[in-house]
């Protein structure tokens, strides 16, 4: 059966555009939930009891945000963020209205991965560079995103998985993408040749980035050799 | 001459969570220009709290800390770091950037500061030299040994030409030879550019070696400072004399005995003291240790004498003794 559909020029050409939208929805959501996200986990690391600048306040009230949006359901925060997706993109279906609740699930996540990540990096190298003179902006900049870069680009790898992963999810309100294609093929009209395709493509996908990211990870870095 | 380091009534509590631990108490210490300084003391002392005030790394809970009369508690945030540009400071550990090669390392610093890449690198190279690490300016601080790294540590510590070089506990993740390798490099250093250096370490033999002066902290108090000479031959304080006794392994078999150190120095040497003084006194006498330390350059043969039971002998010995101009201390026995 799999052989006539993929020798279906509409459906290889509905399969292609899903990959595109799903490739679309998953970079860019990535790229600006890290955007958000990095700044983040650096403020927590920074404001912690033991951070180099420790503020309680800033602390808590970022702590709790994480906590909270990190445990609502992605569907659920789909479905309880639709007023405000309507304010920004205008509507609240198609790929780039998905793209803002999974910024918005993405940014807490891909807060605690830089946060532990930053957290890795050597006490005695981060009071070496105090010890230098060097000011916070520095250490952030030069010291604890520099020295963590590898398991940053591993956490990175992790979150964009995981994006993917949601952006199907989104599929079931209409998100556009190969998620899409697979529920309106394999669950509403029973064509279970073609949610097996999509669900092997979104793998594959998977596959790559996670190859990808852990060899740019080892590439950069300098500890093993 | 005015002092390069006065430390001034530091005190440092730590607050635990339902504790507070007094790291140090009123500590009161100069340091000239030029000098190398160690502050030697167990593990747990307090030392390396009280390197890290000479930077404020750590604030002392009360007291401060002047650099060439300037006081650091009195400092703005910005001031203090350019303070620290001239107060380098090298680790236990060697805290290298993991992710940076060996010539990045060292340009480190300079980058802090604002040099020129083109400069730095200039500067790193000679640098390199110093160290005489030349050939693996584009290595990995995973692919260098220990003495290495810390040879590129004390190599990025210079970079910007500092007054004032801390350390601590520069050599004790380092083999013997290293350790000798890497101490006399600072002291290659002091020699060379002036700087004055401040050597933290729980190893007497380290202060030996280079030091020209030491101070003795003993739970978070200062026991004791003068010259290494000075606090080697007559140790006052109970915590000094187990540091300088520390070096010979059978204190406990002089528990209870009638023990003395002496120390010979200079001259002493030529005359064979103990064999005239066993034939003069005509009492035997036990030989527990004896050792020759190079402090500052000098020889000083140290030795740890049994005395015999009877006092009147043990007395006429150590007469005898100090008539020719040696050191000549009771051991007790719990030390």
């Amino acid at each position: 059966m799999s052989s006539t559909i993929l020798l279906d020029p509409t459906i290889l050409k509905m399969l292609g555009q899903g990959i595109l939208t799903t490739l679309y929805m998953t970079l860019v959501s990535t790229i600006i939930a890290y955007a958000l996200g990095l700044p983040m986990g650096v403020l927590l690391v920074v404001t912690a009891k033991e951070g180099l600048k420790p503020n309680a306040v800033i602390y808590k009230i970022l702590d709790i945000v994480v906590n909270v949006v990190r445990s609502i359901p992605f569907l659920i925060l789909l479905i309880l963020v639709i007023p405000f997706t309507r304010l920004i993109v205008g509507k609240t279906y198609g790929p780039t209205a998905t793209i803002v609740p999974l910024i918005l699930a993405a940014a807490p996540f891909i807060a605690r991965m830089v946060e532990s990540s930053l957290l890795e990096v050597d006490k005695g190298v981060i009071e070496a560079a105090q010890s230098m003179g060097a000011s916070l902006w520095t250490i952030i900049c030069k010291v604890m995103i520099t020295e963590a870069r590898t398991s940053l680009i591993v956490g990175a790898t992790i979150a964009m998985g995981t994006i993917l992963g949601y952006s199907a999810m989104a599929g079931a309100v209409g998100g556009g993408g190969l998620g899409d294609i697979a529920i309106q093929y394999g669950y509403y009209r029973y064509q279970t040749d073609i949610m097996l395709v999509t669900v092997v493509l979104l793998i594959l996908m998977v596959q790559i980035m996670q190859w990808a990211g852990t060899k740019i990870a080892k590439k950069l870095d300098r500890r093993l050799r | 001459m005015e002092p390069i380091i006065r430390i001034q009534d530091v005190s440092k509590t730590f607050l635990g969570r339902d504790n507070q631990v007094e790291a140090l108490r009123g500590i009161n210490l100069e340091i000239q220009r030029g000098d190398i300084y160690g502050i030697i003391g167990m593990s747990g002392a307090g030392k390396s709290t009280l390197v890290r005030c000479l930077n404020f790394l750590e604030k002392p809970t009360s007291g401060t800390v002047f650099i060439e009369d300037k006081d650091l508690s009195r400092l703005t945030d910005k001031e203090l770091r350019r303070m620290r540009t001239e107060i380098a400071m090298i680790f236990q550990h060697f805290n290298l950037l993991m992710q940076r090669n060996v010539l990045d390392n060292i340009c480190f610093p300079m980058e802090i500061v604002g040099v020129k890449r083109a400069d730095a690198v200039k500067r790193a190279r000679e640098l390199l030299q110093i160290v005489g690490l030349e050939e693996k300016e584009k290595s990995y601080p995973s692919q260098l040994s220990g003495g290495q790294k810390q040879r590129v540590a004390i190599a990025r510590a210079l970079a910007n030409n500092p007054k004032i070089l801390l350390c601590d506990e520069a050599t004790s993740a380092l083999d013997p030879t290293t350790t000798k390798s890497i101490l006399k490099l600072l002291q290659e250093i002091n020699q060379l550019y002036g700087i004055t250096i401040v050597i933290i370490t729980h190893e007497m033999a380290v202060v030996q070696e280079i030091c020209s002066h030491v101070a003795i902290i003993d739970s978070g108090e200062l026991a004791e400072f003068g010259t290494v000479e000075e606090v080697f031959t007559r140790p006052q304080s109970p915590a000094a004399k187990k540091l300088v006794f520390m070096t010979d392994q059978r204190s406990s078999e002089m528990r209870g005995k009638h023990c003395v150190r002496i120390v010979f120095s200079e001259n002493s040497s030529f005359e064979p003291v103990i064999a005239n003084m066993v034939l003069e006194c005509k009492a035997p006498v036990n030989i527990l240790q004896a050792d020759t330390e190079d402090i500052g350059g000098i020889a000083h043969g140290h030795m740890i004498l049994q005395l015999p039971e009877d006092e009147q002998t043990a007395a006429h010995m150590i007469h005898y003794l100090k008539e020719r101009k040696l050191s000549v201390e009771e051991v007790e026995a719990n030390v």
